[in-house]
């Protein structure tokens, strides 16, 4: 049977994945994906722990569960926003590459 | 068996999230996340979180990851020339990914708590989407409603964002 410490590892290791994928990549549309697997590695690990703490009724904290469903929620709305951005951007500079896009930077 | 299928599903899920990060075409990357999610509402399953999964299936590898393509598609983008990147960016995402993980790994093998299995649950057969349902309409149900306001507003905001003349 697989222990919590597997389950955080894995969702850990998947966090870092992301991580990466937002410090290396240079396109924008890659750098969403890397946030997006970046939230879902904490949902993972917030599942995990619900199923590991048993409450009283011996049955899932799904208190844990109701925030996993609303942090899909805000990650879909924050998608359509954050494409939408990405879109407009595209719009105006023709490019999706973050070293291009230096107006702001001093 | 349980342990075998966790662990084909968890390196599934990280080789799939590799991929997202090492494709050079984005087209390849946002499917990639698709079987990457996928792998993970697996691994939602083996915790007895059918609902979560289920969800994950449809609104991340559904709508979101459609949404991701239509875009991609609609940019018309190509593979990435190959620009170098910095070396410099190479040893920061080095430095921290790494010392995430050793802090990580560290935390994890210290905790006799988190070495313990999955403990049986008391009713087997409990309807997992009823007890989610429960919370959410009886303990959650000003967050719900907030959660709709936003969403409402989100789709506003995307409809502003996108009219042709943006000022």
């Amino acid at each position: 049977m697989p222990t919590l410490a597997n389950y955080l590892i894995v969702s850990g290791g998947l966090f870092s994945i992301g991580l990466v994928g937002v410090l290396l990549r240079r396109n924008i549309l890659i750098i969403f994906m890397g946030l997006e697997l970046m939230l879902n590695a904490a949902n993972l690990s917030l599942v995990a722990f619900s199923r590991f703490n048993l409450g009283q009724d011996g049955l899932p904290g799904y208190n844990a569960q109701v925030l996993v469903f609303f942090i899909i929620t805000v990650a879909a709305a924050e998608v359509a926003v954050g494409l939408a951005i990405i879109v407009a951007l595209y719009r105006m500079r023709q490019t999706t590459h973050v070293e291009d896009l230096d107006t702001l930077k001093f | 068996m349980q342990l075998a299928l966790f662990w084909i599903f968890a390196a599934f899920t990280l080789a799939f999230g590799l991929g997202v990060v090492f494709f050079r075409s984005p087209v390849s990357s946002a499917m990639s996340l698709v079987m990457s999610f996928i792998g993970l509402a697996a691994l939602f399953v083996t915790l007895d979180a059918f609902f979560i999964g289920v969800v994950q299936v449809l609104v991340y590898a559904g709508a979101v990851m459609v949404l991701f393509l239509f875009i991609i598609m609609l940019l018309d983008l190509r593979a990435d020339q190959r620009r170098p990147v910095k070396l410099s960016a190479w040893a920061g995402a080095g430095i921290v990914v790494g010392g995430f993980l050793a802090i990580l790994s560290q935390v994890v093998s210290s905790l006799p708590a988190l070495q313990q299995t999955k403990p049986a649950l008391a009713n087997p057969a409990v309807n997992d989407v009823a007890q989610v349902g429960f919370a959410l309409f009886r303990n959650f149900n000003l967050p719900f409603q907030v959660i709709g306001v936003l969403l409402l507003v989100s789709t506003i905001g995307v409809v502003v964002l996108s009219r042709r003349e943006l000022k």
